[in-house]
């Protein structure tokens, strides 16, 4: 029974399975990367996360939608999938604090989704066929017109979408008095570290992706950090100098998600594309050093290569492994004050166990 | 940090007889515990002594004391055994307490044996109101304002500070007892005096009451590296001021944001972790302002709780089995997520589906009871329902009720008198959902219902929708009319088949028919803890109507399905799951695929490994049948599961499935009254004089026949419900006319009652051939007060020989009459050396596990493999091992109802049972029972 208008709509996959549903959000069609998340909540800042850029995205929670959105807890300042797939579609909400439905949100950011899908069909077809393109429309029903339209859709191995989301022009974030400078390299960052860092006394100046390094220097900073972005880390030779050329100044460096894959290709290390990725709030993951153990919040298509990171113990040391299939999630390199995690320590959503490794950076620039 | 070596042995304490707020759930932890220790190389001993436990089974435990849960017995146990430690997590409170005191009595010292998985500073912390008050603002979290109180006057003046409405929680008592709230100044003195008196320390808390707040569940672990994961979250349906459980509770949280999630994510684990040093399970309560988010902490339970039970089910994260390992070293990132496999024990579970957790009340066995819910627990049992969507999971749990309710409301038993409806709407009692979709069927807007009810709007608008499906349905005559799209529609918010027949005043077989038609079918996916991100084998299935079906039933294999008890009620409990169990077990070894079907989450017969294959769904015809025609089972057993089950086999029988054991019509003669009568004079089997009663002319024509005093009863009741005895024509004409009041479409049963009779009862096996007597049980109170609520005696200790005979020969006779294949039980009443046949249950009876423990003989088993045929009591060699007498005792919750009449009566009352041993009739406890019993012939 719906109190707004929905049509049905279709869900195509490369491999050219199908799926039925109805309209959520706008009319219309759209492309992009299956991939599924299956936190539980934190809906709205997982299509404002930037790392998300042209995917869509299947949520696994039954329903979608209940406590609305609220505009101070977006990632960044627009919706960032490019469509979404959910089972139940639940416009109809309710939170005091928050600001507008889901409805209105998706209409005003021009979002195309499908709901009444099923979703777990759709997750253990991914998880056995792998991570693919897929298009939504709410248009057009002809299977054949859809599959053209699909064909036309760049694979996201090889694709550089980093600098499609970074920031534009140079801004600054914080407070100017905070005791320690950060130059952010933007690849599409999500607020929330923004907030960790300035919450840490953290004054940050965020750099658009392909900033040249010696215009970092020239803000002269306390340390570096490399932002979390979308799409594939190996066609970025521009960050991956950039980040040869931090390593060389031997200032603090973290990196987180993308960033993470660029300082392993800064030390030769290679990154690979995974099967389906890592997208949830319950990852778990063993910190090496202390023992203890975090639920990390993770979004990542691409790896670092296990294989290399062993092949290369002197260059690095890897700091923290997934507990559920043994994936590298944290390195270090070695004589340099660089670290950096695979998972999102920010969390937003997900669990904040992992903000400590925001006072370890804060911790290098200190001393 | 691996296993502790040192542990080579541990004792287990259960939770005792069933109460309500300790229920057997407590079973269910501590069979997993004592399963995972046992995994380990560890020799578990067990404590407790509730007979229809699965945990002190020997398929569970390597020793088991059914000794009473007391210092005394703790100390016979380190006398006999060397115990190298003790886990008293999972027996619940009762478990718990019994620790501390032991503790205090320096028993666990002087035994050289120490207490794992707890810390009894973090206890005392949790357990005393202001100290755990105190401790949480120290660590920066909030609390409710509230003051301690020792004495009247201190909590008079506690009141003075806090301001009404308030709430008062005595310290140290079970399932909130005595406590409540109170919203006006001239209530407050009882209810501070009864919280007083509750109190074993005669303390209580005087808080604020924060009406209206949302209430919320997280469920942790936490391992010796002090590593925590949050295992579930629950969010109440019912806001702050009902008590959890009795609360409807859903899970995944349906309205809380991340950041407010997360932010009760950090507190519960920063709570957690400041108490004390212990590894296990934790349980804690957070209320949530909905203006403001703003959160304050209500308790904790640093122990396996009954919320542990239900989130175990809702995950499928094995929480006591894991908080066993835990207890003894292991860490979480060392063990494996026992459903996966091959993922991590260490994380946190995600649904992509919806549980409905609904409390079930047996408010009509306690005449005079408040039936208004508060702070106290009340219910006395509970079910899930699991689905897609909310709605679907809400219904199904309303299916699986055991009410007569076909869902939520739209099956003729809705309130039409709008005042009726507001008055139930503010003050909630056991009906509170389903008046609350008759107020929007009725027009009453939102708004006002929330102002009523505080329920957050969301649920409210969830179940408009479905007043506004009903009202789309109405417009169509008949089941072709429904568009199958609207068709698919209605069965994915859980419309059941007989709601959508009854909207549109058709039969429910029409729209069966066309909804299969229109291949509208049952889709089966698999609870899996990880949302179908990894692959699991376990098979765990639950129905809903989606896409793609995951449960592909086995090939090659022939298949048994064994039908659960539904939620547990007086009349029909644990002892149900028990049998379900072993059914279970038997039927794996007679080399059969063992399928089992159950709605009730504290039940070990619903735990993911112990059928072969388990489907969640409620105990209701369309499920089965779906289930039925999916797997193709060779039959159906309905013997194990209670009037639940066996309820099932007319339809079963009808629509040509096979029940394994009796069959349908000899199950129906025994049944049915007239016609088991008509079988008994037959037999030569005296009985008392009886009739059937259509009216109350009737009724008075038949007791002029049989005489007064007379048992009056409706037909096809469970535990006696509605059941007096009358002395005159005027007390037997009042209660007719109640019985016809409440249960309309009744006959009323009449039969001569036999005053100051014995009452006896036996339980056999039947293989078609011959018949074996399980146990002859005598009761100590005299005829008149139920089989259930009555201490039965095994063997019988006064009955005469010829007495004895006589009840062996009767139930030989009527189990070859009735062509028994499998379990019957028969009462028997006995007056002047005089045996009366009073009734017989062809089915396991609420005795049957009584007996197998008493005896140690396995004859669940040893009845399941008769009932499949693979076996003849000659196959077995029944060797009874009994020792002096063994006393099932009854017992009851009467503390959680202040004003209900404590006598006991042919309706049954009791809640739970113990199991006594007794050497010999000069036993002090049996003649203390004994004595009673002349009390009751007196009155």
């Amino acid at each position: 029974m719906s109190d707004i208008q929905q049509v049905p709509a279709v869900l195509l996959l490369e491999d050219g399975t199908v799926f039925h549903g109805l309209s959520a959000g706008k009319i219309g069609t759209t492309t992009g990367e299956i991939c599924f998340n299956t936190g539980m909540t934190g809906y709205q800042e997982i299509f404002t996360d930037p790392s998300y850029y042209g995917q869509l995205m299947v949520l696994t929670n039954a329903h979608i939608g209940n406590y609305g959105t609220k505009r101070t807890e977006s990632e960044s300042y627009s919706i960032k999938i490019n469509g979404l797939i959910c089972k139940n579609y639940t416009y109809e909400y309710h939170r005091p604090l928050a600001d507008q439905s889901i409805q209105a949100y998706f209409e005003e950011e021009n979002l195309v989704g499908i709901c009444n899908i099923d979703t777990r069909a759709v997750v253990r077809h991914i998880r056995s066929k792998g991570a693919m393109n897929a298009i939504i429309s709410s248009e057009e029903t002809d299977l054949d017109a859809l599959k053209a339209r699909l064909a036309e859709v760049p694979s996201m191995d090889g694709l550089e979408l980093a600098s499609k989301v970074s920031t534009k022009e140079t801004y600054t974030f914080g407070s100017p008095q905070a005791k320690y400078r950060v130059a952010v390299l933007d690849f599409g960052i999500k607020q929330n570290i923004l907030n960790n860092f300035a919450e840490r006394d953290c004054y940050l100046q965020v750099f658009p992706a392909q900033t040249p390094i010696e215009e970092l220097r020239a803000w002269n900073p306390d340390g570096y950090f490399l932002s979390n972005g979308p799409g594939d880390p190996a066609p970025m030779a521009y960050a991956v100098s950039t980040a040869k050329a931090i390593l060389e100044e031997d200032k603090p460096l973290f990196g987180i998600c993308l960033g993470h894959q660029l300082l392993a290709l800064a030390v030769d290390i290679p990154t690979y594309k995974m099967h389906h990725g890592h997208r949830g709030i319950n990852h778990p993951v063993k910190n090496l050093a202390t023992g203890k153990c975090e639920i990390t919040s993770q979004n990542h298509g691409f790896g670092v290569s296990p294989e290399a990171i062993e092949a290369n113990t002197d260059k690095v040391e890897v700091t923290h492994i997934n507990l559920n299939d043994g994936t590298i999630e944290g390195m270090r390199i070695r004589g340099k004050k660089a670290f950096s995690v695979q998972y999102h320590p920010e969390a937003s959503p997900g669990p904040h166990d992992a903000r400590y490794l925001f006072d370890e950076f804060v911790k290098l620039m200190e001393n | 940090m691996p296993k502790d070596q040192s542990i080579k042995s541990v004792l287990i304490l259960g939770s005792g007889p069933i109460v309500i707020g300790q229920a057997c759930e407590f079973d269910y932890s501590g069979s997993q515990a004592s399963r995972s220790l046992r995994e380990e190389g560890i020799e578990v001993t067990l404590i407790n002594d509730n007979p229809a436990t699965i945990m002190t089974d020997p398929v569970t435990a390597d020793h088991v004391y059914l000794l009473p849960l007391t210092t005394e017995s703790i100390i016979q146990v380190l006398e006999e055994k060397q115990i190298d430690a003790v886990l008293p997590t999972m027996g619940g409170q009762t478990a718990l307490n019994l620790a501390i005191e032991a503790d205090e009595q320096g028993i666990w010292e002087k035994y050289n044996t120490r207490l794992i998985g707890v810390d009894i500073a973090a206890i005392e912390l949790t357990e005393n109101r202001e100290a755990f008050r105190k401790h949480m603002i120290d660590i920066g979290l909030s609390v409710a304002p509230s003051k301690i109180a020792n004495s009247f006057l201190e909590g008079k003046d506690a009141a003075q500070h806090i301001g009404f409405p308030l709430v008062i929680r005595p310290s140290y008592t079970l399932g909130g007892t005595g406590g409540g709230f109170v919203h006006k100044p001239e209530d407050f003195d009882p209810a501070l005096r009864r919280g007083l008196s509750m109190s074993p320390t005669h303390e209580v808390l005087v808080e604020k009451a924060v009406l209206g707040w949302k209430e919320f569940e997280l469920e942790l672990l936490r391992d010796a590296n002090d590593n925590v994961v949050i295992i579930c979250t629950v969010e109440n349906l019912d806001p702050m001021g009902i008590h959890t459980g009795d609360s409807i509770t859903v899970a995944p949280a349906m309205t809380l944001s991340d950041t407010a999630y997360q932010r009760m994510r950090d507190e519960a684990i920063q709570a957690m972790r400041s108490l004390g040093n212990f590894s296990g399970g934790c349980n804690i309560q957070f209320s949530l302002n909905p203006e403001t988010e703003e959160l304050i902490v209500i308790e904790i339970n640093p122990r396996v709780s009954r919320s542990s039970a239900l989130a175990s089910k809702a995950t499928g994260y094995p929480i006591a089995k894991i908080a066993a390992k835990l207890a003894i070293g292991y860490t979480l990132d060392e063990l494996k997520n026992q459903i996966t496999q091959n993922t991590s024990a260490y994380f946190e579970p995600t649904l992509d589906y919806v549980i409905v957790k609904m409390p079930r009340w047996n408010f009509d066995k306690f005449q005079g009871s408040d039936h208004e819910l508060g702070l106290q627990m009340k219910s006395v049992g509970e079910v899930m329902g699991i689905g897609r969507t909310f709605l679907e999971a809400l219904q199904k749990a309303c299916q699986s009720l055991e009410n007569n309710r076909m869902g939520l409301g739209a099956d003729m038993k809705e309130w039409i008198k709008t005042t009726d409806i507001l008055e139930r709407l503010e003050k909630a009692s056991e009906d509170r959902i389903f008046r609350l979709k008759d107020a929007l069927r009725l027009g009453v807007p939102e708004k006002t219902i929330q102002k009523l009810t505080r329920i957050d709007p969301w649920f409210i608008k969830q179940i408009k929708q479905l007043v506004k499906m009903e009202q789309q349905l109405m417009r169509y005559n008949v089941a072709e009319d429904i568009p199958a799209d609207f068709m698919r529609e209605l069965k994915t918010v859980g419309y059941s088949d007989a709601q959508i027949a009854w909207v549109m005043r058709i039969q429910e077989e029409e729209v069966a028919t066309y909804r299969k038609k229109l291949n509208i079918r049952r889709t089966y996916k698999m609870v899996d803890t990880c949302a179908a991100e990894f692959e699991a084998q376990t098979p765990y299935f639950y129905s809903t109507f989606d896409q793609e079906n995951e449960s592909i039933p086995s090939e090659g294999k022939k298949k048994v399905i064994v039908l659960g008890s539904g939620p547990n009620r007086i009349g029909q409990g644990i002892e149900f799951d028990y049998c379900c169990v072993h059914g279970l077990l038997a039927i794996k070894e007679a080399g059969y695929e063992a399928i089992m079907i159950n709605c009730n989450p504290e039940t070990v017969s619903t735990d993911f490994d112990m059928a072969d294959k388990l489907y969640f769904e409620p105990v209701f015809w369309e499920h089965l049948e779906e289930i039925m025609e999916l797997e193709k089972p060779e039959g159906v057993i309905v013997q194990l599961g209670g009037q639940t089950a066996l309820k099932m086999a007319e339809t079963l029988h009808a629509k040509g499935y096979k029940i394994i054991g009796t069959s349908f019509p000899n199950m129906d003669l025994a049944e049915d009254r007239g016609a088991f009568s008509d079988l008994l004079k037959e037999l030569g089997i005296p009985y008392p004089e009886y009739g059937v009663a259509n009216d109350a002319d009737e009724a008075l024509q038949i007791a002029k026949r049989t005489g007064y005093p007379a048992l009056v009863r409706p037909s096809y009741v469970l535990g006696g419900q509605r059941m007096r005895i009358v002395i005159n024509d005027e007390e037997l004409e009042k209660h007719v006319l109640s019985i016809f009041k409440h249960l309309p479409d009744n006959r009323v049963l009449i039969d001569h009652f036999l005053d100051r009779a014995k009452e006896a009862e036996i339980d056999a096996i039947c293989d078609g051939d011959e018949v074996h007597i399980m146990g002859i049980m005598e009761h100590i109170e005299p005829a008149g007060i139920h089989s259930g609520d009555s201490s039965a005696v095994l063997p019988t200790y006064s009955l005469s020989v010829e007495a004895i005979n006589k009840m062996v020969e009767y139930a030989e006779k009527l189990a070859k009459a009735l062509d028994i294949r499998g379990l019957i039980n028969i009462q028997f009443a006995i007056k002047d050396d005089q045996v009366y046949v009073i009734e017989a249950n062809p089915r396991a009876s609420r005795t049957t596990p009584f007996i197998a423990k008493a005896y140690q003989v396995p004859y669940l088993k040893i009845a399941t493999k008769i009932m499949l045929g693979t076996h003849k009591l000659k196959d077995f060699d029944i060797k009874p091992r009994p020792s002096g007498y063994a006393i099932k005792v009854p017992v009851f919750s009467f503390n959680k109802f202040p004003n209900v009449d404590k006598n006991l009566g042919p309706e049954m009352k009791s809640t739970g049972e113990a199991i006594r041993f007794i050497k010999d009739l000069s036993d002090p406890f049996f003649r203390e029972l004994d004595k009673q019993r002349y009390m009751y012939l007196t009155r």
